[in-house]
C-alpha cells in the first residue's frame, strides 16, 4: 500500500501541452505512473506524448476512467482548473503551480464545501512539488530515483526539503512510502492533519515524518491530533529558527505574523504533544531510525 | 507588497471610508501650499515611511501655523526614523503627508486579516485603539470583538452593525461606522489585500467616524491583475539588493551574518541557515535561486551575496530535483574564478556525479561537502578563518 497514489491510478495532467508540463509529464510515464491523458482547452482531439488531449475535464474523465490529475496552469487560471477538476468527482488534484492569489484558493476551498465529504476532491499543493509512492507512482516535479520504498511517509511545506528527507532515509537503509509535499502558500488544499490521517490508516507506513516552516497553525493543529489519534510515531521538524519576524522567505505562507508562526514555537508545540522532534534538518533520517528502533509502541 | 498611509487611504477613501483631508509634499514649500489648500487651524505633518509606530519616533507633529508645517517638513525629509518596527537602522523619511488635524473623542481599533487558520477574512475590533494591536491581545483581550467573513456569501450589514454597536458607539456613529468597515472589507477583498489595519478609527465631537491613520498590505501573487497597486510600489522602501534579486527571478532577504547563502528552495534554504547557527555561524542571507537555476542564475545569485561586503564565506547547497546539479556546477565554478572568500559547495540528486566532477576538476580551492550538517560546519569554520583559506 501507499498513500493517495500507486501504480494502478490513473492521471490526467491539466495544462497537459504546456512546456513544464511536457517535460515532467514524461517524467512521470517513466516513472510508471498511468498517464492516461490531458486536458488543454481548444487542444482537444490532439494526441500529445502518445495520450488524448480534451478540451474539458469532464469529457477527458469519462473518455479515460482518470481517477486523479495534477495541474501544471499558470497561477491566474490555477483556481479555476482546480473548481473544474473538484466539479469533474477526480478523488485527487494535486497542483504544482507556485504563485496563486490567496483569495482565490480561498474561493476554492469554499467551492469543494459544495460536494459531501465522501464525494470531495482532495487537493494536494498549491506551490509544492507533488506526490511520490516510491516505486510505484510520481504525480509530481520531484527526482524520482532517490526515493527507495520502504516504510515512512513523509509530509512536508517545503520540495527540497523532503528530498533531503527521502536521501537520508536511502542513506540510512530506510525507505519511503509515499511522500506528500503540501506546499508553501498560505491556504493549501490540504493540510499536514489530513496526511497524518491517511498515513495512519495505511498499513504498509511505520512512521511519518512531518516537516514544518514558520507561519500557519497546520504544525500544531496536527501535532495535536496526532497525539490522540496516531499509533504510529511522528517525526517533527520545522525550518526557520533563524528567520526573521515579518519578512516572506521565499515561501508566500513561511512569514512571522502571529504568535504561534516561529520555528521554535511551533517545535515546542509539537514536542508537548508527544512528537519527537529532529533537531536539524540533517538529523531527519537519524531521529526516524531512532523512532524506528524504538518500536512503534503507541504513546 | 506594502504601501504608504497617504496611498492606503486614497484607496480607502474609494470605498467610502472616511478619512481626514489632506495631501502629499516633498518639499517644504509643498507641504505649506497642501495646508493653505486645505485650510483650517492645525495640521498634522506625518512621515510617510512603511513602518507603524511613526507618532511615537517622532514622525509625526501637530502643526498651528503655516511656518510650523515648513519647520517640520524640514525636519523630517531626509531623516532617519527608527521606530519599534523599522529595526535599528531606521527608514529615511522622502515624502511627508499633511492632513488636516481633527479632533477627537474616541480612538477605535479596526483590523481585517487573511485568516490562514479558518481560511477566511477576520475582522478584529476594540475600544482600545491607538495601541498595537499585540498590545491590545496582551493586555485588554477582553476587548477584542471578532468576525469571521465566508467567502462566498461576503460580509453582512448586520455583522458590521454587531462590531459598531460591541465598541459602545451612538446610533449616529454606528451608521457612519458600518460605513467604513464594510469598506474597508470591500477595499480587502477588490484589491486582493492580505491585510487592512485602521488605528485609530477615531469618532470626533460631531459623531463623525474618520481613519485617522491606514496601513494595507497586498498579496504579491495578485498583483498581476492589480496594476493600480503595483504602481504604488516605493522602490525607496526596498532594500537594494532584494529589489536586484527580484529582477533576476531570485528570492533575497539580508541578514546580519557572515556566511552567505546560495540555496535551491525556500524550505532547505531556511533549513541550511538554521544548521549554519546551530553549528556556531551566523548566515548573511536568505536565497532561493529556486528551479532551473542556470549558470547566468547561479552567477547572479553570486554577485548577490557578494554585494554584502559582511561576507566571509559562501555556502551553495544545491539538492538538484529540476535542477541538474552539472548546470549548477557550471554556474558555480564560473562564478568562483575571481572569488575572494571561501566556498563550500554541496550537491545532491539529480547528476550529482557530473557536477561534483565539475567542480573538481576546476581546480579551484572549492570545499566539497557531502551532507548539510558537514556543509554548515564547515561554512562555518571558514568564515572564522575569513580570507585565510
Amino acid at each position: 500500500m501507499s498513500i493517495l497514489i500507486d501504480e494502478r491510478t490513473r492521471v490526467l495532467v491539466q495544462g497537459f501541452t504546456g512546456d513544464k508540463a511536457t517535460f515532467h509529464a514524461k517524467e512521470m510515464i517513466a516513472y510508471g505512473t498511468q498517464v492516461v491523458g490531458g486536458v488543454t482547452p481548444g487542444k482537444g482531439g490532439r494526441e500529445h506524448l502518445g495520450r488524448p488531449v480534451f478540451d474539458t475535464v469532464k469529457e477527458a474523465v469519462q473518455a479515460t476512467g482518470a481517477q486523479a490529475s495534477i495541474v501544471f496552469v499558470p497561477p491566474a487560471f490555477a483556481a479555476d482548473s482546480l473548481m473544474e477538476a473538484a466539479d469533474a468527482a477526480l478523488a485527487l488534484v494535486c497542483i504544482i503551480t507556485d504563485g496563486i492569489p490567496a483569495q482565490d484558493m480561498m474561493r476554492v476551498k469554499r467551492y469543494l464545501r459544495r460536494y459531501p465529504r465522501e464525494k470531495r476532491t482532495l487537493i494536494v499543493g498549491p506551490n509544492c512539488a507533488g506526490i511520490i509512492s516510491a516505486g510505484k507512482a510520481m504525480l509530481g516535479i520531484m527526482p524520482g530515483h532517490i526515493y527507495r520504498r520502504g516504510e515512512v511517509g513523509v509530509v512536508s511545506r517545503s520540495g527540497t526539503l523532503g528530498y533531503e528527507a527521502a536521501a537520508q532515509l536511502t542513506a540510512l537503509g530506510l525507505g519511503v512510502s509515499t511522500s506528500v509535499g503540501i506546499g508553501g502558500d498560505p491556504i493549501n488544499g490540504s493540510s499536514f492533519l489530513d496526511h497524518l490521517a491517511l498515513f495512519e490508516a495505511d498499513a504498509e507506513t511505520r512512521a511519518v515524518v512531518m516537516i514544518g516552516e514558520i507561519g500557519g497553525p497546520q504544525e500544531a493543529e496536527a501535532a495535536a491530533w496526532a497525539q490522540h489519534n496516531m499509533s504510529k510515531p511522528v517525526i517533527g521538524y520545522v525550518a526557520g529558527v533563524t528567520a526573521p519576524k515579518g519578512r516572506r522567505m521565499g515561501h508566500a505562507g513561511a512569514i512571522i505574523s502571529a504568535e504561534g508562526d516561529t520555528a521554535a514555537e511551533k517545535a515546542e508545540i509539537m514536542r508537548a504533544h508527544g512528537l519527537l522532534v529532529a533537531p536539524s534538518a540533517a538529523e531527519l533520517g537519524a531521529t526516524v531510525a531512532r523512532a524506528l528502533g524504538r518500536g512503534a509502541a503507541p504513546r | 507588497m506594502e504601501i504608504h498611509e497617504y496611498q492606503a487611504k486614497e484607496l480607502l477613501a474609494g470605498f467610502g471610508v472616511a478619512v481626514p483631508p489632506g495631501g502629499v509634499a516633498y518639499s517644504a514649500d509643498q507641504a505649506v501650499y497642501v495646508a493653505t489648500e486645505l485650510g483650517g487651524w492645525h495640521w498634522a505633518v506625518k512621515a510617510q515611511i512603511h513602518s507603524g509606530a511613526r507618532g511615537k519616533a517622532g514622525g509625526v507633529r501637530l502643526c498651528r501655523t503655516y511656518h510650523e508645517v515648513a519647520e517640520a517638513t524640514s525636519a523630517l525629509l531626509g531623516a532617519t526614523l527608527v521606530t519599534e518596527q523599522t529595526g535599528p537602522a531606521g527608514k529615511v523619511v522622502h515624502r511627508v503627508y499633511v492632513e488636516r488635524a481633527e479632533a477627537f473623542e474616541r480612538e477605535i481599533y479596526l483590523g481585517f486579516v487573511l485568516d490562514r487558520k479558518t481560511e477566511r477574512i477576520r475582522i478584529v475590533a476594540s475600544r482600545e485603539g491607538g495601541m498595537e494591536i499585540e498590545e491590545i491581545a496582551k493586555h485588554r483581550p477582553e476587548s477584542l470583538l471578532q468576525q469571521e467573513v465566508d467567502p462566498a456569501a461576503g460580509l453582512q450589514t448586520f455583522q458590521a452593525r454587531e462590531l459598531a454597536f460591541g465598541l459602545g458607539l451612538n446610533m449616529k456613529q454606528v451608521s457612519q461606522a458600518v460605513t467604513a468597515i464594510l469598506g474597508c472589507y470591500r477595499a480587502f477583498r477588490d484589491l486582493d489585500a492580505t491585510m487592512v489595519e485602521i488605528n485609530p478609527l477615531v469618532v470626533t465631537r460631531d459623531d463623525r467616524v474618520v481613519a485617522l491613520d491606514a496601513k494595507m498590505t497586498f498579496d504579491d501573487n495578485a498583483l498581476f491583475r492589480r496594476p493600480r497597486i503595483a504602481e504604488m510600489r516605493d522602490p525607496a522602501e526596498e532594500d537594494p539588493r532584494e529589489a536586484q534579486a527580484a529582477s533576476f527571478g531570485l528570492n533575497y532577504v539580508g541578514l546580519s551574518g557572515n556566511i552567505g547563502c546560495i540555496i535551491n528552495g525556500a524550505g532547505l534554504a531556511m533549513a541550511t541557515m538554521d544548521s549554519i547557527k546551530s553549528a556556531g555561524g551566523e548566515p548573511a542571507n536568505f536565497l532561493d535561486v529556486g528551479g532551473g537555476a542556470s549558470p547566468e542564475r547561479v552567477g547572479a545569485a553570486f554577485r548577490l551575496v557578494l554585494s554584502d561586503p559582511g561576507v566571509r564565506a559562501v555556502l551553495v547547497n544545491i539538492f538538484a530535483g529540476i535542477n541538474r546539479c552539472d548546470w549548477v556546477a557550471t554556474g558555480v565554478v564560473q562564478a568562483a574564478q575571481e572569488l575572494r572568500v571561501p566556498l563550500i559547495v554541496r550537491l545532491a540528486g539529480t547528476h550529482v556525479e557530473e557536477g561534483q566532477r565539475i567542480v573538481r576538476e576546476s581546480g579551484l580551492p572549492i570545499v566539497m561537502a557531502e551532507t548539510l550538517a558537514e556543509a554548515a560546519e564547515l561554512a562555518v569554520a571558514a568564515a572564522r578563518v575569513g580570507r585565510g583559506l
